[in-house]
């Protein structure tokens, strides 16, 4: 039995500590302190007895709100990862673009009251005209930056998806100015709706139902219908769904135009709920986006979905609940490392991400 | 082959023409920090003194240099104070009548640099300036996180004087970090956050307040000179928070805050964190009743456009032009110039940046060494002792005398008004508002010397 044991352990490992596993180790003890230390500073909190009940009830809906924004972008750089192999980091700017196209628009409608008078066709209005707006720069983006580098390494898409990505937002800068403006929003958006006893505010509500549909109907898309059907053909394997007769670009260029008209909700919704745009607005929320999709498993659409929710849920309710009982003060500053915390602890035991399949290699 | 090939000349051709570009000096003055010192035989030897002198040939204009965030969020602010510049040109011939005056006989031309408000854009934006020998003087930053411990260093390092209109930040004339070519016109933050807690302890009768700074040393100054003076009043800061000035989502730290219960929350940072600010502190119940306020950061422009009617009852902390009895005239002319050439202020230190172009100007005719043949010298190190020793200048901001740590400050003590939105100067819409609150302090009184 020792024997074989032996045998079985990888040459290099013979000499180092006796072959015992020390990655797995160290991964281990990292995990179990991050876990430990989660809990403690919950427990501590919690003993404290600051936050109300009431106030952490809304940390939670803020968290599923900001959650339900990283959700819809991140399924855009979920659904692109699933087609193409690539992480598209311009789609930051697919948002932003979709944000500022609906702005002057909303400007004018604003100007003329239409806004105010007919909140719910100037809505729709404004949620088409961003979704224009970013299907067009996706579609852009694939034709112009994209579509030559198919079969280069996978390096080559990435830096140019960075630089496209900078290009988007300086181009920006250069038509619209660095500043940042205020996005006018209808009157009946301000205040909240109480559903089933909490009351919770108009614009969340409208976030937190409209991002549900999207992602209600695009797994539905995805798992019933044709394209969807190719789309899922094409993930799995380009070369051979070609030869099935699927043309591969059309699939292609369908997946951005899918991810643009989401990521185009997704700025109507920011819009709502922050009521600024400007042209950097992309930047954080798509790395925030990526982030979250990695966290939930790249590629999959449910992963999309659930690494938006949780790194929501971690940036709102996590500073106040791990960290106040260990009275650090400004919890706040630190939302991103205990998101980024919580993202290092999940790739170490589940590198594709929580619903993903376990592959590691993603460049 | 072919392709490759081709692509390799353009490419060539490309580094060429980036490198020619580097290389090719940049003409407008004597080029070059050394010259003669002119045929009336001063006693001054540019090429001998330290940082030698800065040259312009007959004809040649007087090249200043501005370092002020004339881009991005914080633009109302540098904007304006490059107006104040440029009606201070306008005045150089006494009149402020839209065309440029001369000094001693040259034109005054501006080399604009961007200073974005951050560490990174001070950095680039002085190393340009500092590079020019055929800058006179520099005004500049607009915010202290791109002027402390690095533009103030680059341009001094280089014996090019620094004057910020703008500039708050306590840190920055520290004697243990004050560079020696670096004075400003604008009031030391100690006073204003001095003024701010006696508002709120003594005017609005609070003990409890909580303070948001964004990490610049403009906030963090005030936030922590506000808990100084609070606490010795007798308040209680009961949650100190700190954001990003990019972070675009503050309910879950509104939330926070308002578990420990301020009456007032003290948030002296930019737009568009202020209005966000303001705009979501309606959106949590807990803060209902919650005061909020800012201070000169906070007071632009912007803050109205982005906030809406949000904003109403904000409370804004800033600076007062005092001009004294001898400028109050000229004061009355420049702000109708002002209303004429560019519309309503934005922000509220034009008048620091008109008095900072004049103190160094009135400088420079005292120990320029002007040649027969129309040259000019000006020698870098006897111009910042002349500035240095400026006494009871009359300047729109107040009365000036510049000490050695480089505060010019008005010895009859600053003035700091707080005004609550939306009647504040800054709004488009109530350019003449009153204060509802003002204090005079000097320095020392602030410091309860």
């Amino acid at each position: 039995m020792a024997g074989a044991a032996r045998e079985a352990i990888p040459r290099r490992a013979v000499g180092r500590l006796s072959g015992l596993p020390t990655r797995r180790i160290i991964q281990w003890v990292l995990g179990i302190a991050v876990v430990v230390g989660a809990a403690l500073g919950a427990s501590k909190t919690l003993a404290l007895n600051t936050f109300s009940a009431s106030a952490w009830r809304d940390l939670v809906v803020f968290g599923v709100a900001q959650g339900a924004i990283y959700a819809l972008i991140a399924l855009g750089y979920s659904m692109v990862y699933g087609v193409l192999r690539m992480i598209n980091f311009a789609h930051g700017e697919v948002f932003m673009a979709g944000a500022f196209s609906s702005y002057f628009v909303a400007r004018t409608l604003d100007h003329s009251g239409f806004l105010d008078d007919n909140p719910i066709v100037a809505l729709l209005i404004l949620l088409l005209v961003a979704m224009a707006g970013s299907v067009g720069v996706a579609v852009l983006l694939e034709r112009v930056a994209y579509r030559r580098l198919r079969g280069a390494t996978r390096l080559v898409p990435l830096i140019t998806a960075i630089g496209a990505s900078l290009f988007l937002q300086n181009t920006a800068r250069g038509f619209f100015g660095a500043q940042t403006r205020g996005y006018p929003t209808p009157e009946i958006l301000g205040g909240s709706w109480t559903i089933f006893g909490v009351p919770i505010l108009r614009a969340q509500v409208i976030v937190i139902v409209v991002a549900l549909v999207s992602v209600v109907g695009l797994s539905l898309f995805v798992a019933r219908t044709r394209t969807g059907k190719s789309m899922r053909a094409v993930a799995e394997d380009k070369e051979i769904a070609s030869l099935m007769g699927i043309d591969v670009d059309r699939v292609i260029v369908t997946t951005f135009v899918i991810g643009g008209m989401l990521a185009g909700v997704a700025a109507i919704l920011f819009a709502i709920v922050f009521q600024v745009v400007g042209p950097f607005m992309g930047f954080i929320p798509g790395i925030k986006a990526f982030t979250a999709a990695v966290l939930g498993g790249i590629g999959s659409i449910a992963g999309a979905a659930l690494g938006g929710l949780l790194l929501g849920l971690l940036e709102s309710v996590g500073p106040s609940l791990f960290l106040t009982g260990f009275h650090i003060p400004g919890p706040n500053q630190l939302r991103d490392v205990i998101a980024f915390a919580i993202l290092v602890l999940v790739l170490i035991f589940r590198p594709g991400g929580i619903l993903g399949a376990g592959d590691a290699e993603k460049v | 082959m072919r392709k490759s090939r081709w692509l390799t000349m353009v490419a060539l051709v490309g580094v060429l023409t980036l490198v020619a570009a580097a290389c090719s000096k940049d003409n407008g003055g004597g080029g070059g920090s050394t010259g003669s010192s002119g045929a009336s035989g001063s006693a001054i030897d540019c090429d001998t003194v330290q940082f030698g002198c800065v040259v312009y040939g007959p004809g040649e204009p007087i090249r200043v240099g501005t370092l002020l965030a004339i881009s991005g969020d914080v633009a109302t602010l540098g904007v304006d104070s490059v107006h104040g510049v440029e009606l201070a040109i306008d005045h150089l011939d006494g009149k402020f009548d839209a065309t440029p005056g001369q000094l001693l006989g040259h034109d005054v031309t501006l080399q604009q640099e961007d200073d974005l408000c951050s560490k990174e854009g001070g950095q680039s934006g002085a190393t340009k300036l500092a590079a020019d020998p055929t800058i006179a003087f520099v005004i500049g930053t607009s915010c202290s996180s791109a002027a402390l411990g690095v533009a103030d260093t680059i341009l001094s390092d280089k014996g090019t004087i620094l004057i910020s209109p703008s500039n708050t930040a306590a840190g920055l004339t520290a004697p243990s970090q004050h560079q020696p070519f670096y004075l400003r016109t604008a009031q030391n933050d100690a006073i204003q956050a001095k003024v701010v807690s006696d508002f709120v302890f003594t005017k609005l009768g609070f003990t409890k307040a909580a303070t948001i700074h964004d990490e610049s040393p403009y906030a963090a100054g005030l936030t922590g000179g506000f808990k100084t003076f609070f606490e010795g009043l007798g308040g209680t800061v009961t949650d100190e928070e700190a954001i990003t000035s990019t972070d675009t989502d503050f309910k879950p730290l509104l939330t926070s805050i308002a578990q420990t219960h301020p009456q007032l929350i003290y948030l002296p940072d930019f737009n568009p964190a202020c209005a966000l600010i303001a705009i979501q502190a309606q959106d949590i119940p807990d803060l209902k009743g919650v005061a909020l306020m800012g201070s000169d950061g906070c007071g632009a422009s912007t803050f109205f456009d982005q906030a809406g009617s949000a904003g109403d009852g904000f409370y804004l902390s800033g600076p007062i032009a005092s001009p004294g009895s001898t400028t109050s005239a000229l004061s009355d002319e420049y702000n109708a110039a002002y209303k004429d050439q560019f519309g309503s202020p934005t922000a509220d230190f034009n008048a620091n940046a008109f008095d900072a172009f004049n103190v160094v100007t009135d400088a420079i005719k005292t120990v320029a060494i002007q040649g027969s043949d129309g040259s000019l010298s000006i020698p870098r190190v006897a111009l910042k002792d002349a500035v240095f020793q400026t006494v009871d200048f009359a300047g729109l901001s107040g009365t000036l005398t510049c000490i050695s740590t480089g505060d010019c400050q008005a010895p009859g003590a600053v003035n700091i008004g707080v005004y609550q939105a939306p009647d504040a100067p800054v709004n488009p819409a109530t350019p003449d508002a009153k204060p509802i609150f003002n204090e005079q302090l000097t320095l020392a009184e602030a410091l309860g010397q």
